[in-house]
């Protein structure tokens, strides 16, 4: 039983992810927010990567920490009318908040000492697969072609569906 | 030593987080981000549970890579919603958002 670096890693880096998703939902500006989200997908991916997933912890930074922080910044700029210290307030309804805050507290504690006290796998067993690109290319285009399909028809039919509603109606 | 049941804590955390946001904000985009840091802490559930219980397959990581998709597809589609939606409302105010409402 003794602390390894990758044990030292774990604890800051989610340390991290905790502390910039808390940002994330309590921060008063939300450029504020959207910042901070960037930081906890970047320690999400940190993550991936102490789990032996590097592709998917790539793919994380790329369109998580890339593509869709830009899209959230952009829109955020878009539709910003107001002085930006006072863009992302609570729902002035409190009953919103209670719910809220009881609903995570509760989710948090319930499966926390669940799995706590579970008896889940203590430690690493052996290896992961070391080429996951590979073994994930050949689930893609073998057992889970169909899904993959309909992943490319979803992306697609997203694309034209975001420019058609982002475009609006011409005025007559 | 860190097991899985640190990272299925971290990834409880980062989702009673999100729910949290979902429930009390007031802000379409912002109720946008905390749907994104639900996804990411199912995206770590994934991921570890492959790696802990099944190492020798990546249909955990696979199936990550499916949620990395739908929510980059939701979220181009939400934030076109909500610039539309300002056009006419000159507000991202979910309470303002009753135009459907009969």
């Amino acid at each position: 039983m003794s602390i390894t670096v990758n044990d030292v890693v774990f604890v800051c880096v989610s340390g991290v992810t905790v502390l910039s998703a808390l940002g994330v939902v309590f921060s008063r500006n939300i450029i504020h927010s959207a910042l901070a989200l960037i930081l906890a997908f970047l320690g999400v991916a940190v993550t991936f990567f102490q789990l032996g997933a590097g592709f998917i912890g790539l793919v994380q930074i790329l369109v998580y920490a890339g593509a869709i922080s830009v899209l959230i910044i952009f829109a955020v700029m878009l539709v910003m009318n107001v002085d930006a210290a006072r863009t992302n307030k609570a729902n002035p309804n409190g009953w919103t908040f209670i719910w809220g805050t009881l609903l995570a507290l509760v989710i948090i504690a319930v499966l926390g000492t669940t799995i706590m006290y579970s008896d889940l796998v203590p430690a690493l067993g052996e290896l992961p697969v070391a080429d996951a690109v590979g073994a994930l290319a050949g689930l893609m285009l073998g057992n889970y072609v169909v899904a993959f399909e309909a992943a490319a028809i979803l992306l697609l039919v997203a694309v034209v569906g975001a420019i058609i509603l982002a475009r609006g109606v011409e005025e007559k | 030593m860190i097991g899985l049941n640190h990272y299925l804590l971290l990834s409880s955390i980062l989702f009673g987080i999100g729910i949290y946001g979902v429930f009390s904000k007031r802000s379409a985009v912002a109720i946008l981000m905390s749907i994104e840091l639900m996804l990411n802490a199912v995206n770590i559930n994934f991921v570890a549970i492959n790696r802990f219980i099944h190492p020798g397959n990546t249909i955990g990581q696979l199936f990550a890579i499916f949620v990395i998709v739908v929510a980059a597809a939701e979220v181009s589609v939400g934030l076109a919603l909500i610039i539309s939606i300002y056009r006419q409302k000159k507000s991202v105010n979910l309470s303002d958002f009753n135009i459907m409402k009969w």
